[in-house]
């Protein structure tokens, strides 16, 4: 069955059992991967997914859920049934509606769908890949994670009152984490990640190039001494921090009460006036971009930060119906519906008077730690109280010369940091989550074991 | 009912599918391949979340897949597919067999059909009828969020709850075939406390497999005490001074440290990475003499156990570490064919659409002799680890895990709460420091992410003593 008879498979069994009013978000897919070791293949796979989220609203308008991967028609009966039955425990507090832009005009650019590689020629490709990876330098003795694979997937979204979105994709990903060892040291190991909307969109070979330039750098490696640093964030680590702190913009937390804003934190000031932040859902490299979230609600650029202040929350209905605004583009489907950012942008706003420009982290001169990347996310950080510890891969950057550290972590409170940011470069990054010029912050606690 | 409605050539849970499973093996066989395994599930969960005073989610879920593995020398193509007809599964084992590049120019191995029938489910299949309602689950949660509101500070509470019930069917060409029913039901308590600028949360999980009534027999009451008291102990702690120090660390959940700096080391898929630095040391001394290591799936109702392992096989119970000597690494079929280290039932994945890979079950470090007493008073200046948040080790080894509720020891004794500690080390490295074990094992339940998706496993340990590890504060 395609999209449009799913739909009206739906419609049909919701008017055999007397449902009045229901929306469906869906998506099918299609993926391959592989994955090398030392020449060999090692694991070959594919997978074809349906996954379809049913919601129905009963007599007394309250909502009820079912999630499936059976779209037969049996299934869908009874996904609905399910539904309808879970409508009996549905938010009497919070109600949900459909989306009021449902049906708003979406902004569909050119599409990006490419052809299947092939299984066979996934593999060719990531052979050779792994070859060049390990011939870039003697130290270099394995890629243990590696990984290329390609996607087709359709999202949908459709409900009763005749809303109807489409949106067909494709997307690849390859990565190289390579190990280096050499005599009497650690093993040390780097990597790099390049999307694209098919494999030939990818630059096998600057991941390649990427992967081995950074495993090496971190070869020579010294301990850090615990102390308060000035701090160089990589555009790739300074995304981390602000998405994983992305509950300060968010509707939802602020609704749950996990979020370190409230309603009324629009217009706090929360960083220098140069630091302007922007949810950029359908921006150009934004490979995993949707015209349309979880509600049909069009996706949109929308700014978070202007000029150091907090700008704008991201809403699903419900919650931008409780701030009496309109919603952002920003929902999941779910029982609670739930609320994330898409694509963060990070730029320097025209009011830059108050930084120091002579930081740049290609020729700055003095003493500082370049965070190249943020680990255990998950582990090292806490939302809802502003506070992180995460253990990071950097540099220390000393008399002209750098060292890779080894074993350190990087702690602070969210807040703090961003009062403290003492400069934003000029030139921005684009990454696999976002875009970022490098960001400087004064006298964060780093802990070594020197 | 789990018991889905059948059509001729599909696949019949609770029924008899020797004959199609058969003919799909005998099928990829006659291409070429070595080994053939289908593993099959239809699972019905549902959670249900509680903030505050309100349910404010209930999310039934159900599905059917099968993930087929095809084996040629020591490669294997892994195909997944909501598709359980017959001509779905030969499509995918064509497919798998196709991505592999196998001509049927070499004969696979042989099969001589499938063995009798083990079926595990025969006991399992009333406890749909058994699990709580969602009116039941519904009424106890909001009791227990109810009873986290012990005073003004604490600003959000939450309760969640959830039930997994997996169906498997599992047959590959060595002649296995099993049925088996898993159940695991989850249920945890968060709190955040707040005053002026301080902010503290506090949260507990508990969970159990195979035992429907866990959920009624949960203390609430206990957990909410629990729960909040820790709030409540670290609303105005202090952030802990970074360094190298002692820690002791509280037994339970305290073992997600040996779960993460040493059990993700003796799964056999680090072996095949080359990512272990214990590859080539068993029956040498990997820790401290005082450390005994276990890893079983056989503890009855703990959250990690499992009557049959997702590649057929009964668990074991397997000694990693004795007294500090490496024992036994954790093995799965590609892993005993890769690494030639025998299965030990420990062949996991999150459902269908994942290849089983080795993964931990119920993993712990064995009681010593030590009070929990005797550890802190042999600190003069350390950090007792009271609740442990998540971890994660890096691809060379380095581990890290938050502390969630720390407290300083100083002269033997504990003395200020303490916030923002992180623990961070290599496995190798800590694991002889490990000095001291106390006498109060405990098994505490979570789940685990890696290769093949999200498993349910249990960690534990008694208190430990380390006598030197960094802890990352500010």
């Amino acid at each position: 069955m395609d999209s449009r008879e799913i739909t009206t498979q739906i419609s049909k069994a919701a008017d055999f059992l007397n449902i009045k009013k229901w929306d469906y978000g869906a998506s099918f897919s299609n993926d391959y991967s592989v994955q090398v070791d030392k020449g060999e293949a090692k694991q070959l796979k594919a997978s074809q997914k349906q996954i379809l989220t049913l919601r129905v609203w009963n007599e007394s308008n309250l909502v009820g859920i079912t999630t499936t991967s059976d779209i037969s028609e049996s299934g869908i009966k009874k996904a609905l049934n399910q539904a309808n039955i879970a409508s009996e425990f549905g938010n009497k507090n919070e109600r949900t509606e459909f989306s009021p832009l449902a049906k708003d005009p979406i902004e569909v650019k050119e599409s990006k769908k490419r052809n299947p590689f092939g299984i066979k020629k996934l593999l060719m490709l990531l052979r050779e890949a792994e070859v060049k990876l390990i011939e870039s330098h003697e130290s270099i003795k394995s890629v243990p994670y590696n990984g290329l694979s390609e996607s087709f997937y359709e999202r949908v979204y459709a409900n009763s009152e005749g809303a109807f979105r489409s949106h067909n994709k494709s997307q690849a990903a390859l990565y190289l984490y390579a190990r280096a060892e050499e005599k009497n040291k650690k093993p040390r190991s780097s990597g790099s990640v390049k999307l694209g909307y098919g494999v030939e969109d990818i630059d096998i070979e600057s991941c390649i190039k990427d992967a081995s330039n950074k495993t090496i750098s971190h070869l020579n490696y010294s301990s850090i001494r615990t102390d308060k640093y000035l701090i160089c964030f990589s555009p790739e680590s300074f995304l981390t921090i602000i998405n994983a702190f992305s509950s300060m913009f968010n509707a939802r937390s602020i609704l749950d009460g996990v979020s370190l804003s409230n309603k009324n934190s629009i217009g706090e000031k929360l960083s220098t006036e140069a630091l302007n932040i922007y949810d950029d859902g359908l921006h150009e490299h934004n490979i995993s971009s949707s015209p349309f979230d979880g509600e049909g609600t069009p996706t949109k650029r929308l700014c978070l930060i202007n000029k150091g202040r907090i700008e704008n929350f991201i809403h699903s209905e419900s919650t931008a119906r409780i701030f009496k605004t309109i919603p952002t583009g920003h929902a999941g489907l779910g029982s609670k519906v739930s609320v994330s950012p898409d694509w963060i942008v990070v730029e320097k706003s025209e009011e830059n008077f108050d930084l120091n420009t002579s930081l740049d982290h290609s020729t700055y001169e003095g003493e500082f730690v370049y965070i190249e990347e943020l680990n255990a996310i998950h582990a090292g950080v806490k939302a809802s109280q502003g506070s992180f510890s995460l253990p990071f891969d950097g540099w220390l950057y000393k008399n002209g010369k750098k060292i890779s550290i080894e074993s350190a972590t990087v702690a602070g409170d969210i807040k703090y940091l961003l009062k403290n940011i003492v400069n934003i470069e000029s030139s921005k990054e684009v990454t696999t989550s976002g875009i970022s010029p490098h960001i400087w912050v004064d006298e964060l606690s780093i802990t070594g074991d020197a | 009912m789990l018991s889905s409605q059948i059509k001729s050539n599909e696949i019949v849970f609770g029924g008899c599918n020797k004959d199609l499973l058969e003919e799909i093996i005998f099928f990829g066989i006659g291409l070429g391949a070595d080994f053939v395994e289908i593993f099959i599930e239809n699972t019905d969960n549902s959670s249900v979340l509680a903030e505050e005073d309100f349910i404010t989610s209930v999310s039934p879920s159900f599905g059917r897949g099968a993930g087929i593995r095809i084996f040629k020398e020591k490669k294997d193509g892994f195909v997944s597919t909501n598709d359980l007809t017959k001509h779905g599964l030969m499509r995918s084992v064509s497919q798998a067999i196709e991505m592999l590049d196998i001509t049927n120019n070499k004969k696979g191995e042989a099969f001589s059909g499938l063995n009798e029938h083990r079926d595990y489910s025969l006991s399992k299949k009333k406890w749909i009828n058994e699990v709580p309602s969602i009116h039941e689950i519904s009424e106890k949660l909001l009791v227990s969020t109810k009873s986290l509101k012990k005073n003004d500070k604490i600003i959000t509470r939450k309760g969640s709850y959830s039930r997994n019930l997996q169906e498997v069917i599992i047959a590959s060409s060595d002649g296995t075939y099993v049925s088996d029913i898993r159940l695991h039901q989850t249920v945890g308590l968060n709190v955040i406390a707040s005053d002026a600028q301080y902010r503290s949360s506090g949260s507990r999980r508990f969970g159990s497999s195979g035992m429907p009534n866990e959920f009624r027999l949960w203390n609430h009451e206990k957990a909410a005490n629990e729960v909040f008291e820790s709030s409540m102990n670290m609303l105005y702690a202090d952030y802990v001074d970074a360094g190298q120090m002692p820690v002791v660390l509280a037994n339970k959940f305290g073992g997600v440290i040996f779960h993460e700096a040493c059990g993700h080391l003796l799964e056999t898929t680090q072996i095949e990475r080359g990512t272990t630095p214990f590859e080539n040391k068993l029956n040498e001394k990997i820790a401290h003499e005082s450390v005994t290591a276990i890893d079983e799936g056989i503890s009855e109702g703990s959250f990690g156990s499992l009557s049959v392992d997702d590649e057929g096989m009964e668990p074991e119970k397997s000694v990693l570490i004795k007294n500090g000597i490496l024992k036994k690494f954790i093995s799965d079929r590609a892993g005993e064919l890769r690494t030639g280290h025998k299965r030990t039932g420990s062949g996991r994945r999150q459902n269908y659409s994942f290849a089983a890979a080795s993964r931990m079950r119920n993993t712990y470090i064995a009681k010593g002799e030590h009070s929990k007493e005797d550890l802190i008073n042999s600190i003069s200046d350390g950090l007792y680890c009271k609740s442990m948040g998540g971890g994660s080790v890096g691809a060379t080894g380095q581990f890290n895990f938050a502390v969630e509720e720390g407290y300083l020891i100083k002269n033997g004794k504990l003395t200020n709460p303490v916030k923002g500690a992180t623990l961070i080390g290599e496995a190798k490295e800590v694991m002889p420091k490990i000095s001291m074990c106390g006498n109060d094992l405990e098994l505490a339940p979570g789940f685990c992410g890696s290769i093949s998706g999200s498993v349910n496993v249990t960690v534990g340990q008694p208190h430990i003593k380390v006598d030197s590890i960094t802890v990352g504060g500010r």
